[in-house]
């Protein structure tokens, strides 16, 4: 059903490729993070509320078609339709029918709760194949309630002790979750860098309730950030726009600060780890929920999940892709 | 260990040393003298050596989650600690109460009893002790059993923090900090005393270090204010020689006595109340041998008498820190000398290392130039009227060494790297060419900027042929300037050549592959 090419994974059956690297003539998309939503193709087709985030990302030229989740669209011999993932705002699973029996394609997803998007859907198909980002049994997340708990708590004592909290997080998906999680449990304005406004607006658009939030930039001179929450991206670090906080704790919103290596590799003060991607046990369960009898495993750690899978009796491999999970979220 | 693993979260959430401090201050403040005892031994990176066979860990946590080994070996490579490897697999396990036990009880009910049991009883007892603990708490007990535990302070914090605590100077704790000493709470309760107490007689005085010259020698004034030795290369060591006792500690505060008897016999022979600053050294003919020689005598620690016949050493001293039970570290190197000349007169066993002198700065750089057929690594610079300081300090002692070996090779093989370092590849097999294959010469970790390690680590992803486990064959591409200290024909390495010190120099971006250095060239390298 799919082949492997330089451009990416491609459906012969349907003429359509999904998430590709390359520049093709019809892209089906799984959802807007930069690894699998690139520019440069002549059409592109996803979920209905992940188009206005592609294009934000690609500009309003771009030829985008949307399908609602759940609703058929039929390419060449195959029918198409889009599941929610529950990884971000309009992330999608991809299902094709057609000569090869059902295929899923994951794309990014994580079992968790979300207030800023639909739950994933487990999809019976014959093919699965599954993101691998967290395919390792040393990944375990607690629940998200339980982490913005200790994002509050950490903000609190910051206050109390007059510094501020720079939380350094993906700007599509992380963020939001974040704004979204914290209006649960607090009321008060969280300031931002300027490269998280437009996904914020986009969300505030699709009617997500989140804090409010003002751009650190148009803080009046000479006011103090003791005290404040400021979201920023990754590449923020180390700029001058840091100048502008005073004294400061930081952390970082990530799966990958389950590993205390990796956490000092960042060198931040903490590591919350907060993901919007499966655990081990969720990428497990999923494969049981929809029940394929062959599974591959794409970007992360794919080796390692395949071959597990293939001791407990499934038929399974490895896809090489240039998806790269949360690695390429961080400039996102 | 609840309150112990306190310090240790706090250790960890900040980058801040004033803060480090505070939290080391305040647990001290509260714990036990018990509990504080054990604390400094684990934050000053002492551990309990050989407590558990190093594999166990991996074989109960096998067994509790029923993971096969090359997927506790994949998990390892990305983690790149065995004990967290271990504490974040098994946080599948359930936490059953609380732990209220304080941490000397910890270890010395528990962990220590460890080692009387068999593996059967060792394994049900630890699988107990987790279903006790948290996550965090977790982690802490698995690094105390597999001895890796780091607490990412440096000694000179932890100091710091107990003097806060004692309300002593820095130097005094310092000092009570040296060598061995008990981890109970009558020896805390010493520590942190007012009283001056009656020392362990064994117990040396903190090293003082040279820093490495990297300014011009215009910059250190007039050649004659300054004691110029040869820079040797041996173990540094100080031999004390107290209460008809010989103590001899190596600078990584390793008590190494009875390794090298010939030195015991010749120090007793010096007067009570003597300490003396020098290095160990293999040595014959009125030469210094390379270090590898020396190497053998630490490497066997059977036949000690044997060996010294083979690899005979000699303790070249450069400093007298105690003479007559007199601390004489305030006192001008240049009378310190005059004293060191005095108590050793021969050229025995013991001796002093020779002032080398020269008129011109000139004529010191032509007497380093001649260090590698002395088997010596350059010269060393210290100020003629410099005190005994504490650890490395700049101005008054400089070390000035010869530029290492180079050689181009090629990168064959990579892995990832462990704490800091996890999930990225940053450990190196570098090969040279013989007969049109690479040859494994050495490995190496340092040397690059993070910015490098980053652009390696995606090309190599990139460019791996093959994977075994952790370990990624890569494309023969990337040349690396290595720098090396000293090499010594070796039957086990497949080269037949052993460097020391290996490290990255330069990434060649520059130079193919196939124009990196032989085999032949390294052999010809070799003394």
């Amino acid at each position: 059903m799919l082949q492997e090419t330089a451009d990416g994974l491609y459906c012969p059956a349907g003429d359509f490729y999904i998430d590709p690297w390359g520049s093709v003539a019809r892209a089906l998309i799984t959802h807007a993070h930069g690894d699998h939503a690139r520019s440069g193709s002549a059409a592109y087709l996803c979920a209905e509320p992940c188009a206005p985030l592609l294009r934000r990302r690609f500009g309003s030229e771009a030829l985008v078609e949307t399908r609602a989740y759940g609703e058929p669209i039929s390419l060449g011999s195959t029918r198409v339709s889009f599941h929610p993932a529950g990884h971000v705002l309009g992330s999608a699973q991809i299902r094709i029918e057609g000569p090869d029996g059902v295929w899923v394609i994951s794309g990014d997803y994580k079992r968790a709760p979300d207030p800023t998007c639909p739950a994933f859907e487990p999809i019976p198909c014959d093919t699965f194949i599954t993101e691998s980002t967290f395919g390792l049994p040393i990944f375990y997340w607690d629940p998200g309630a339980f982490l913005i708990g200790e994002i509050l708590a950490w903000w609190d004592a910051n206050r109390q002790s007059g510094r501020a909290s720079l939380l350094f997080c993906y700007t599509l998906g992380k963020a939001q979750r974040i704004l979204a999680e914290l209006a649960r449990l607090t009321d008060r304005r969280v300031l931002v860098h300027g490269a998280m406004i437009s996904m914020i607006d986009a969300y505030r658009d699709a009617g997500i309730q989140m804090l409010a939030t003002a751009p650190l930039i148009e803080l009046a001179r000479g006011t103090s950030c003791a005290g404040e929450l400021i979201l920023a991206p990754l590449m923020a670090r180390g700029t001058p726009w840091m100048r502008r906080l005073g004294e400061f704790s930081d952390a970082f919103a990530s799966g990958t600060m389950r590993i205390r290596g990796v956490r000092r590799q960042r060198n931040v003060d903490r590591g919350f780890v907060l993901s919007d991607h499966a655990d081990w046990p969720a990428l497990l369960q999923t494969v049981r929920d929809v029940g394929a009898t062959r599974v591959l495993t794409t970007h992360g750690h794919p080796e390692p999940l395949a071959r597990y899978l293939a001791t407990q009796g499934l038929e399974s491999g490895v896809i090489r892709t240039a998806w790269e999970g949360e690695a390429a979220e961080q400039g996102d | 260990m609840r309150r112990f693993t306190e310090l240790f979260a706090a250790l960890d959430q900040t980058t801040s040393t004033n803060e480090k401090v505070a939290a080391m201050a305040r647990y001290f403040a509260t714990a036990s003298p018990a509990d504080a005892a054990w604390a400094v031994f684990f934050l000053t990176g002492r551990r309990l050596k050989r407590l558990l066979p190093w594999a166990a860990i991996g074989e109960w946590t096998r067994h509790v989650t029923g993971l096969e080994s090359w997927m506790l070996e994949e998990c390892w490579s990305v983690v790149g600690d065995g004990a967290e490897t271990a504490a974040l697999i098994l946080d599948q396990l359930p936490t059953i109460g609380a732990d209220a036990l304080p941490l000397a009880a910890w270890l010395e009910d528990r962990v220590l009893t460890l080692r009387r049991l068999d593996e059967n009883a060792q394994r049900e007892r630890v699988i107990a002790w987790l279903g006790e603990l948290d996550r965090d708490e977790r982690l802490v007990l698995l690094k105390i059993l597999s001895g890796e535990l780091r607490l990412g302070v440096s000694q000179t914090l932890v100091v710091r923090a107990v003097a806060q605590t004692a309300g002593l100077p820095t130097a005094t704790i310092a000092a009570r900090l040296m060598g061995d000493w008990p981890t109970t709470a009558a020896w805390f309760s010493t520590l942190v005393s007012p009283e001056t107490t009656n020392t362990d007689l064994s117990r040396p005085y903190p090293f003082y270090l040279a820093a490495p010259l990297q300014d011009a020698l215009s910059t250190l004034g007039d050649v004659h204010d300054w004691l110029v030795e040869w820079k040797w290369d041996g173990i540094r060591a100080q031999l004390i020689r107290r209460a008809g006792d010989v103590h001899l500690w190596s600078r990584g505060e390793e008590l190494i006595t009875h390794r090298f008897p010939e030195i015991v016999a010749a120090a007793s022979r010096l007067p009570d109340g003597t300490v003396l600053d020098g290095e160990v050294l293999a040595f014959r003919d009125d030469r210094p041998l390379p270090f590898s020689a020396l190497q053998q005598r630490i490497g066997r620690q059977k036949q000690v008498h044997q060996m010294a016949r083979e690899v005979p050493v000699v303790f070249m001293t450069y400093d007298v820190i105690e003479a007559d039970g007199r601390d004489l570290r305030e006192a001008p190197l240049e009378a310190r000398r005059q004293t060191l000349e005095s108590l050793i007169a021969t050229a025995g066993v013991l001796r002093v290392s020779p002032a080398r002198v020269a008129d011109t700065w000139e004529e010191l750089a032509e007497m380093r130039s001649s260090s590698r057929q002395r088997n010596v690594e350059g010269l060393m610079l210290k100020r003629l009227d410099s005190r005994y300081g504490v650890g490395r300090k700049r101005g008054d002692w400089w070390k000035w060494k010869i530029d290492p070996h180079t050689i181009d090779a090629v990168l064959i093989y990579a892995q990832p790297g462990s704490g800091k370092r996890a999930s990225l590849l940053t450990d190196y097999t570098f090969g040279l060419w013989h007969d049109g294959e690479l040859v494994p010469i050495a490995k190496a970790y340092s040397g690059l900027s993070n910015e490098e390690i980053a652009e390696i680590d995606r090309w190599i992803r990139r460019h791996t042929r093959e994977r075994f486990g952790p370990v990624r064959h890569v494309e023969p591409v990337q040349v690396f300037e290595l720098g090396f200290e000293g090499l010594a024909p070796s039957s086990r390495h497949r080269s037949g050549i052993a460097v020391r010190f290996p490290r990255m120099l330069r990434w060649r971006k520059d130079k193919p592959a196939a124009e990196a250095d032989t085999l032949d060239t390294l052999r010809r390298l070799l003394p």
